[in-house]
């Protein structure tokens, strides 16, 4: 097959345009799901607390 | 050290370096009927071997750890991994210092090749970055990855490969540089079997990582391990496609890269640019997660906000390289997409920046006083700088004006002065008290003055090279009545001479700073704490009897 410039160009344009956008809203209805809330507090927290030892 | 490894783990270490002293022969043999700069790295490769066998050999019959070890985190490796990123730290600096001045004087060559700028300036940029950056992240990330996995490292011999074989990687690299091996790749200057061995480093240490996470207790990865994450791995993906090269023989130095010409350039500054962002973006970002929140003693800020600026970041740099290659060879639309990813970089640049700043809000009073606190602060301050400049200097007009002047080495060492060797200096003042279980730094007083000779010499290296730069890139487009350029090459070279001057003072401060701070670090180390009983590898220490 032969692959032109041309139909690399509009390939990135339309599917690098397309899977960015998809990523974008994932990252952000992940990141603000009210559910997650209370793990982010946790996750946030846990770290200044954190121990001198692993967890057994 | 060696007394904490298993007799297996010992085994394992002693049949790693005999192939090693192998490899050494084998390399410095194959170059024996003619003379070619590899086989110096064959000897120095079998110097290494034996000199870590001798370490290893010394402890090779001692008793085998208690199991008790399992109970703590091992932190012997992020220890000596501090130290060997002080230690090239300085050795980086005063490197940087050195052609500084070379530049101010370019007599300054003895009449050798090896003291020529072509030459030092790479051990300078590969003294910096890999070994005093690489150590540091490597240094942090086993400390940061056990911590909040709240897991043990999975094993004692894999982190010290990682540990010893980047080691080795930044040790041929300097080392060739002066000998003239260079594949002359900006940041990936060492030849191939340098890369092969590094690509064997960098595996092991990626699978290390995947390992402590799979063995952690705490089922969330906190954000900082998803940072070094992307550092560990977009570093593999990028050495290996731009390291991409064939031999022209297997026993000698010179290789032949796989691409070529706007190829070439592509790949490379692909390579080159996401080499800022995850080698001395994203890792240190990572730090900056973990040590912060911990010596400010306050959650993050925003939590959601790290997760959006991780993606933002890891997805976004991916395209901004092509922005190095304006006005080139390079079809217009790619130097457009990268110029516009750099443009939308500063949406996730400045969340973090932000984030770091706002988790300060109600802590100043311990900005003020405190100075390891202060360096972290003005961290994040440069961050946002120098991401600012960075996304504006990639707009093509405005890099018609920057690119190839010294704006550019301003812009670069805002970025790596005031942001990265800040936060690494911050996050190692933090962690030297907690691992050597001392109360504070020996001299809280000398970390006051690190912060202020860093920041004085940051501050006069940046200016220096804005002004030197902006006046290099107008003189070099002005033109006079008749249509001709006013100025001739020279003359922008003896406009730059006293900004040249200035930026090796800046410089000399910044690596005055790094001395105390080895010296600080040392006599910490070496001073117990008063009235504390002392504690190695985990293991109390017989107490002094009232005699002593």
């Amino acid at each position: 097959m032969d692959v032109s410039h041309h139909l690399v160009v509009v390939f990135a344009k339309s599917f690098g345009l397309f899977y960015l956008l998809v990523m974008a809203l994932a990252v952000l209805a992940y990141a603000f799901w009210p559910a997650n809330r209370d793990r982010f507090d946790q996750a946030a927290r846990d770290v200044v607390e954190d121990e001198d030892e692993p967890w057994a | 050290m060696v007394s904490a490894l298993t007799t297996s783990e010992r085994t394992g270490a002693l049949a790693i370096l005999f192939a090693l002293l192998g490899a050494g022969v084998v390399m410095a043999a194959s170059t024996a009927t003619r003379s070619d700069p590899m086989g110096f790295h064959g000897y120095l490769v079998m110097l290494y071997a034996l000199g870590v066998m001798v370490a290893l050999l010394r402890g090779y019959f001692d008793a085998e750890p208690p199991s008790s070890r399992l109970e703590h985190y091992y932190d012997d490796p992020t220890k000596a991994g501090i130290i060997l990123a002080m230690g090239w730290a300085v050795v980086g600096m005063f490197v940087g210092d050195w052609v500084a001045w070379l530049l101010a004087y370019p007599d300054l060559t003895f009449n050798s090749a090896w003291a020529s700028f072509g030459r030092l300036r790479p051990v300078h940029t590969t003294g910096v970055i890999f070994g005093f950056g690489g150590n540091a992240l490597i240094a942090t990330s086993f400390h940061v990855m056990q911590r909040t996995s709240r897991a043990r490292l999975p094993d004692q011999l894999s982190p010290w490969f990682v540990l010893l074989g980047y080691n080795l990687f930044c040790l041929i690299a300097v080392s060739g540089y002066l000998l003239g091996i260079t594949q002359s790749k900006e940041y990936a200057e060492p030849e191939w079997y340098a890369d092969v061995w590094l690509v064997v480093v960098w595996v092991t240490y990626l699978v290390l990582y995947l390992r402590t996470l799979a063995r952690r207790k705490e089922p969330h990865i906190y954000v900082a391990n998803w940072y070094y994450l992307a550092f560990i791995l977009v570093v593999a993906i990028l050495h290996i496609v731009n390291n991409l090269a064939v031999p022209a023989s297997f026993a000698g130095a010179k290789s032949y890269s796989l691409f070529s010409g706007v190829q070439d350039a592509m790949t490379q500054w692909w390579y080159g640019h996401n080499a800022v962002a995850f080698f001395l973006t994203a890792g240190f970002l990572g730090m900056l997660y973990y040590f912060l929140p911990k010596r400010a003693e306050r959650p993050i800020y925003s939590y959601r906000m790290s997760i959006v600026g991780f993606w933002g970041i890891t997805f976004f740099y991916m395209w901004a390289g092509s922005h190095h290659l304006h006005y080139t060879a390079l079809p217009q639309w790619v130097q457009t997409l990268g110029m516009t990813f750099s443009l939308m970089l500063l949406i996730p640049s400045w969340i973090a920046a932000a984030n770091a700043l706002l988790t300060l809000n109600g802590a100043w009073d311990r900005v003020r006083s405190d100075a390891t606190l202060r360096f972290m602060m003005m961290a994040a301050v440069f961050y946002g700088l120098s991401t600012f400049e960075g996304s504006f200097m990639a707009i093509r007009s405005v890099n018609s004006l920057s690119h190839y002047t010294d704006w550019t080495i301003g812009h670069v060492h805002a970025g790596a002065l005031g942001w990265v060797a800040l936060i690494t200096f911050g996050s190692i003042y933090a962690l030297v008290p907690w691992l050597w279980k001392r109360d504070a730094m020996h001299s809280p007083a000398l970390v006051e003055w690190h912060f202020w000779l860093a920041m004085a010499g940051t501050l006069i290296y940046v200016f220096s090279m804005w002004n030197s730069g902006i006046i290099q890139g107008l003189m070099w487009r002005t033109y006079n009545d008749g249509g001709t350029l006013s100025y001739s090459f020279l003359d922008t070279v003896e406009a730059m001479h006293p900004y040249y001057i200035a930026r090796a003072i800046g410089g000399l401060l910044f690596l005055i700073g790094a001395v105390i701070a080895c010296w600080n670090i040392w006599k910490t180390i070496v001073t117990p704490s008063p009235g504390a009983v002392s504690v190695a590898d985990g293991q109390p220490l017989p107490s002094l009897l009232p005699a002593e």
